[in-house]
C-alpha cells in the first residue's frame, strides 16, 4: 500500500514536471522577443526543477542524499535568477529597438 | 542501327542532367542560342562574303596582288576575333561552369567519403567482441592488478586517482603541460604590450575602457549572490581536489571549479579586487612551481621504483585525509595548474592580460 502511495506521489510530481518543461519548452519557441522567452526559459530553472528534485527524493526515500538535492536545487534558484537579470540587463542595454518590445519608462 | 532522334531523353542524358541540376528546358534553350548564334555568324559571314565580291566587283581593275592582299588581311582580322572570343571563352570558363562543377563534385565526394567511413566504423564495430563477455581482451592483467592490488600498492581508496597519478602519472604530467603551453600560446597571441617605460598602450587602453562598456558595472544583485556563492564554490572546488584520493573527483574537476568561482568573483567586482592576487607575476610562479614540483616527485618516484629502491613516501591508513603517498600533493598541483589556466584564458580573451 505504501509503495503504491509513494509510487502515485512521484508519478504527479513528475508529470506536473514534465508538463511544465514542455509548456517552457513551448515558450521559448513561441515567443518573439528576448524577455518574454526569458520567462519562459526560467520555469525549467525553477519550477521544473523542484518539482522534478521532489519527485526523485520522493520515490528515493529520505537520506542524505535528499539533503543534497536540496542544496542543489538552493544553488540554482540562486544562481539562475542573477544570471537571468544580468541577460535583461545586457539586453536593455544594447537592445537600440526595445520600445517595439515593451513600454519603456523613461 | 538507325540513330536515335530522342537522344535528350536517353537514360545517360537524363542522369547527366540529374548530376548537372538541369532540366529539359536548359538544354532546349541552350540548343536554341547555339543555333542562333551559329545563325548570326553564318549571316556574318555571308555579309562579309558579299563585301568581298563587291570589293572584288569594284576593284577589278586594280592590281590583282593589292587585293589579295586585302582579303589575305581580312580573313587573318576574322581569325585574330576568332581567337580573341576563344580565350574570353577559355578565360570566363572557371567562372561560369568551373565552380558549379567544382561545387557538385566536391558535394558528391563528400557524401561518398562520409558513407565510407560510416561503413568501416560499422564493419569495425561488428568485429568487436560482445560488452561484458568474461574472456575480452580488456578483462586482462592489468585490470586485475588495479582491483587486487590498487589499493595495497598505492593507497588511494578512489581507484581512478591511484591510476592517474600512480600507475599513470607521466600521462598526468604531460595533461598539466599542455594546458600550460595553451596557457602560453593564448598569452603570445592575445596579450596586449606594455611600451617600454611600463606604461599601458593605447590599445591596452582602449580594450580596458571598452572592457566594462556592455558589462554589469557594480550591480548589486550580482554581487551580493557573488558574496554568498564564491566561496561556497571554492571551498567546494576545494573539497574536491583534496577528497580526490577518497571519492571522485580530483585535481582537475577541482582546479576547474574553482577557476569557474574565480571568474565568477572577476565578473561580480571587476579586474581591482581579483589582480591583487592573480596578476602575472603571481600567475608564472604559481603554475610554474607546482608544475616543477610534480616532475620532480614525479621524477623522484620513477627513479627510486625502477632501481627497486624505497622511496620513503609514506603510504598512511587507506581513508584518511593524509594518506596514498604522493596523490595528494600531485592532486592539489593538478587543481592549481587548472584553476590558473583556466582564469588566464578569461582574462586573456576577455581584455588581453591579467
Amino acid at each position: 500500500m505504501t509503495e503504491w502511495f509513494r509510487f502515485a506521489v512521484t508519478a504527479l510530481f513528475l508529470a506536473g514536471a514534465l508538463s511544465m518543461a514542455v509548456i517552457s519548452v513551448a515558450g521559448v519557441f513561441k515567443f518573439k522577443f528576448i524577455l518574454n522567452r526569458m520567462h519562459a526559459a526560467a520555469i525549467c530553472d525553477s519550477f521544473v526543477l523542484l518539482l522534478a528534485m521532489i519527485g526523485v527524493a520522493v520515490s528515493y526515500g529520505f537520506s542524505a542524499a535528499t539533503l543534497k538535492v536540496c542544496l542543489i536545487v538552493l544553488l540554482i534558484w540562486m544562481a539562475s535568477p542573477v544570471s537571468g537579470h544580468l541577460i535583461a540587463r545586457l539586453e536593455v542595454t544594447t537592445d537600440k529597438h526595445l520600445s517595439e518590445e515593451c513600454e519603456v519608462r523613461e | 542501327m538507325k540513330p536515335r532522334s530522342d537522344y535528350e531523353h536517353s537514360l545517360w542524358r537524363r542522369l547527366v542532367r540529374f548530376v548537372d541540376g538541369e532540366t529539359l528546358e536548359d538544354v532546349e534553350k541552350r540548343a536554341e542560342e547555339l543555333q542562333e548564334k551559329s545563325a548570326k555568324s553564318q549571316v556574318e559571314a555571308d555579309i562579309r562574303s558579299e563585301q568581298i565580291l563587291e570589293e572584288e566587283e569594284d576593284e577589278e581593275d586594280k592590281d590583282n596582288r593589292e587585293e589579295k592582299e586585302n582579303r589575305k588581311r581580312e580573313l587573318e582580322k576574322a581569325h585574330e576575333k576568332e581567337a580573341a572570343a576563344m580565350l574570353e571563352k577559355y578565360k570566363n570558363w572557371p567562372k561560369e561552369h568551373g565552380v558549379k562543377i567544382f561545387g557538385r563534385l566536391y558535394a558528391v565526394m563528400a557524401v561518398v567519403l562520409c558513407l565510407i567511413i560510416i561503413v568501416t566504423l560499422l564493419v569495425t564495430v561488428s568485429y568487436l567482441p560482445e560488452f561484458g563477455q568474461p574472456d575480452n581482451p580488456n578483462n586482462n592483467e592489468v585490470v586485475r592488478r588495479y582491483n587486487a592490488d590498487g589499493l595495497e600498492e598505492t593507497g588511494a581508496t578512489n581507484a581512478v586517482a591511484g591510476m592517474i597519478l600512480d600507475y599513470r602519472a607521466f600521462d598526468t604530467l604531460g595533461e598539466s603541460h599542455v594546458l600550460f603551453v595553451a596557457a602560453c600560446c593564448v598569452m603570445i597571441l592575445l596579450r596586449l604590450e606594455l611600451t617600454k617605460d611600463g606604461k599601458p598602450t593605447d590599445k591596452k587602453r582602449a580594450s580596458e575602457e571598452n572592457d566594462r562598456l556592455y558589462e554589469p558595472k557594480n550591480d548589486k544583485i550580482l554581487q551580493g549572490s557573488a558574496k554568498i556563492l564564491v566561496p561556497v564554490i571554492i571551498l567546494f572546488g576545494i573539497y574536491v581536489i583534496l577528497n580526490g584520493h577518497l571519492s571522485p573527483g580530483g585535481g582537475f574537476s577541482g582546479g576547474a571549479i574553482i577557476g569557474a568561482g574565480l571568474i565568477l568573483y572577476l565578473n561580480a567586482f571587476g579586474f581591482e579586487k581579483t589582480t591583487r592576487i592573480m596578476n602575472r607575476k603571481n600567475y608564472a610562479v604559481i603554475s610554474v612551481v607546482p608544475l616543477l614540483f610534480y616532475a620532480m616527485a614525479k621524477g623522484y618516484s620513477f627513479f627510486t621504483g625502477a632501481n627497486h629502491l624505497e622511496s620513503g613516501i609514506p603510504k598512511g591508513t587507506p581513508g584518511a585525509i593524509l594518506s596514498a603517498g604522493l596523490i595528494l600533493p600531485l592532486n592539489i598541483c593538478v587543481g592549481i595548474v587548472v584553476a590558473c589556466t583556466m582564469y588566464n584564458f578569461y582574462t586573456l580573451f576577455r581584455k588581453g592580460g591579467m
